[in-house]
């Protein structure tokens, strides 16, 4: 996994509640067998028309709004467990997803991908959207030591959680296998232990 | 302070508190399927790592397969890809598969329950949210993530922080014609599609209580779809009569030895919860969504709500309904009977019973999918197919199917479907479907009429129900 600290970049609004894993990466692109190549088809079904023209109004689509970062709507990546959805959007090219609120598989899922979720407030939430809607090439600081994140040249600036392991992951780049593999004594102990 | 039965379940389970970190859970049975298997098989052998406790996985072809034919090699080349593949792992490393044609196959979430795979008191993940349902044996059972499935191969476990803890209380009778479905949905409806999120959920009180395995699996199925990572039910006489007898149970002295231990489970009464909500049955009736996301429910007499919000529009939108919209009497070509929410014997009966005799309306296109090999094994034995075929309504073989459209089985852009599924997501059934989440009674009244109907108002065909 990619090592992250900090990061300063544009980012793309996408000021809508409750996106679900499906409209993230639709079940039918979920045939592959490896992680590659998902980021084409993230958010297939608004970026493209029935006719698999171009939907203009999709933000995507818009190359006002770019970055590193995507700025959604509460409640993001509900519905399905599926990991497709953050391959897709780390494919594409985002490090950070910043909401009011996240769905826990799929915050579990991105921290396991090196894609960083930050939870704020909700009223901060709708200050960044604002600010980037009204400026686009405004940047957003991200700083995982220091957990903070912060809309630069402005006064917008929240501090957010996150477990001490999974920063710690983040940072050097770790993952969970090689802990838990690391863990195989106690494991095994575990189950030499259990009598139901 | 006493225990909650998910208290009792974790405790067991803990291998390590990681300082200041999460804990290492140990699980019991981990199920896998062809869609979200292949890329942990191959972090596995990226890393030369050996499968860990090869016996505790279960393998079945469950999310992409095609419900016709299914003895005939699959038409869609990546479909076919993917369960050659899952073969292909399963054989390398072992592990028992059900695939297609085995008797034992079936969607993933039907067949570890009725294999009894799935047991009271134990920790079960799968790479699917719906994992959620056997905690309707009051096991702790989740979905996980890919990378999370490549993790239980290594070792047999997860990290995982302890979530809190939430009870739902439903006490009271219910009406005649609702049924487990109109239940959750009504719940996710008051509650809200993320109220569960960070939780895991105890459903509790005399309406669960009296409910069949069936009903308590369709229940807890669907705690996903309130942000709930799991829900559960405490264990009692009907799921030990559930378990008892079948194919993977504890048998015999075995099977004594586990009850005297289940029945040590169900929550302590000085215990606890983070949160606590309590509804009452006779305020439930039959349920319909309306929207894209399972918490935009409402009584099928109701009108959509008036509510101004971007979201909210963007979904009626979708759904081409308005704002104080009845779907009530609304023309409906579309019915789906099938999925892990709604697929075992016990809907089918129900569906069976209110068709007695009745004909399938002409506009009405409609799937029905039984759960596993066994349930339509079961469905024949009894006659039902019988009874649906006589009513014009064709029986397929067993998968997913509709519910998330992977295979053939699609609902064509911009038309309805009564769907028994769990999500109504946009495009979840195919590009521009639009789903109308309900029971398998509402579905096959709507299938019936050609319209969505108010079966609570039809007496006397309910007497089952």
């Amino acid at each position: 996994m990619e090592k992250f600290k900090t990061l300063t970049t544009t980012a793309v609004p996408l000021p809508i509640e409750n996106i679900d894993t499906d409209q993230i990466i639709p079940a039918r692109f979920l045939k592959a067998t490896s992680k590659l190549g998902f980021g084409e088809n993230l958010f297939r079904d608004w970026r493209y028309n029935s006719d698999s023209s171009v939907n203009k109004d999709f933000v995507l689509n818009d190359t006002t709004f770019g970055g590193q970062i995507l700025v959604a709507g509460d409640n993001f990546g509900c519905g399905s467990s599926r990991e497709h959805a953050a391959w897709a959007l780390a494919d594409y090219g985002f490090k950070v997803i910043v909401s009011s609120y996240f769905a826990d598989i799929f915050k579990g899922n991105a921290l396991n991908n090196g894609l960083v979720p930050i939870q704020v407030s909700p009223e901060v939430l709708k200050n960044m959207l604002t600010h980037i809607q009204n400026d686009p090439s405004a940047e957003l600081i991200v700083n995982l030591e220091e957990q903070y994140i912060a809309l630069k040249d402005t006064d917008i600036k929240e501090s957010f959680e996150i477990d001490a392991y999974k920063k710690m992951c983040l940072i050097n780049g770790y993952d969970d296998i090689d802990f838990l593999v690391s863990n195989k004594d106690k494991i095994e102990a575990f189950e030499a232990s259990r009598t139901i | 302070m006493g225990k909650t039965l998910f208290d009792k379940v974790w405790d067991q389970h803990v291998v390590h508190q990681v300082d200041n970190g999460p804990q290492i859970l140990y699980i019991d049975k981990h199920l896998i399927h062809e869609v979200t298997s292949p890329q942990a098989f191959d972090e596995l052998e990226q890393r030369n790592i050996p499968l860990f406790r090869k016996d505790q996985i279960v393998a079945t072809a469950d999310h992409n397969v095609p419900t016709k034919d299914q003895h005939l090699p699959i038409q869609d080349l990546l479909s076919k890809k993917q369960v050659e593949m899952l073969s292909k792992n399963c054989q390398k490393h072992n592990v028992t598969l059900y695939g297609l044609g085995h008797p034992y196959q079936g969607i993933v979430h039907v067949i570890a329950p009725e294999l009894g795979i799935t047991q009271p008191g134990m920790t079960m993940v799968c790479g699917d949210s719906h994992t959620s349902t056997h905690g309707a044996f009051g096991t702790i059972a989740f979905g996980i993530g890919t990378s999370q499935v490549a993790q239980v191969f290594a070792s047999q476990c997860l990290l995982m922080s302890k979530p809190k803890s939430m009870r739902i209380s439903v006490n009271g009778k219910l009406k005649k014609g609702v049924l487990p479905k109109d239940v959750i949905l009504y719940i996710i409806a008051q509650l809200g599609t993320n109220s569960g999120t960070g939780y895991f959920v105890e459903y509790a009180g005399d309406v669960f209580e009296n409910m069949s395995m069936e009903g308590r699996m369709t229940v807890c199925n669907m705690s996903i779809e309130m942000g709930a990572r799991g829900g559960m039910i405490a264990p009692d006489e009907t799921t030990y009569a559930y378990v008892k007898g079948r194919e993977f149970a504890p048998k015999g002295e075995e099977f004594d030895k586990k009850v005297a231990y289940w029945k040590t489970l169900p929550t302590d009464p000085d215990a606890s919860f983070d949160k606590e909500y309590n509804f009452d049955a006779s305020e439930i009736e039959p349920m319909v969504t309306y929207g894209t996301n399972p918490g935009m429910g409402m009584k099928i007499t109701d009108s959509i709500p008036e509510k101004n919000d971007v979201s909210f529009e963007k979904s009626l939108d979708y759904m081409g309904l308005k704002k104080g919209e009845k779907l009530l009497g609304k023309p409906i070509n579309y019915v789906f009977i099938g999925s892990c929410t709604n697929s075992r014997i016990e809907d089918f009966r129900i569906a069976a019973n209110y068709i007695k005799g009745k004909q399938k309306a002409a506009n009405v296109n409609a799937l029905i999918v039984p759960g596993s090999q066994q349930v339509a094994k079961q469905i024949k034995d009894e006659g039902i197919q019988e009874a649906f075929e006589a009513a014009g309504f064709e029986i397929r073989q067993s998968g997913c199917s509709a519910c998330l459209g992977m295979n053939e089985d699609k609902i064509p852009a911009g038309e309805y479907c009564v769907s028994t599924s769990n999500r109504n997501f946009e495009g979840r059934q195919g590009q521009g479907a639009r789903t109308i989440l309900a029971s398998p009674l509402v579905a096959v009244a709507t299938a019936i009429a050609g319209k969505i109907v108010d079966v609570s108002q039809e007496k006397e065909e309910l007497e089952l129900v």
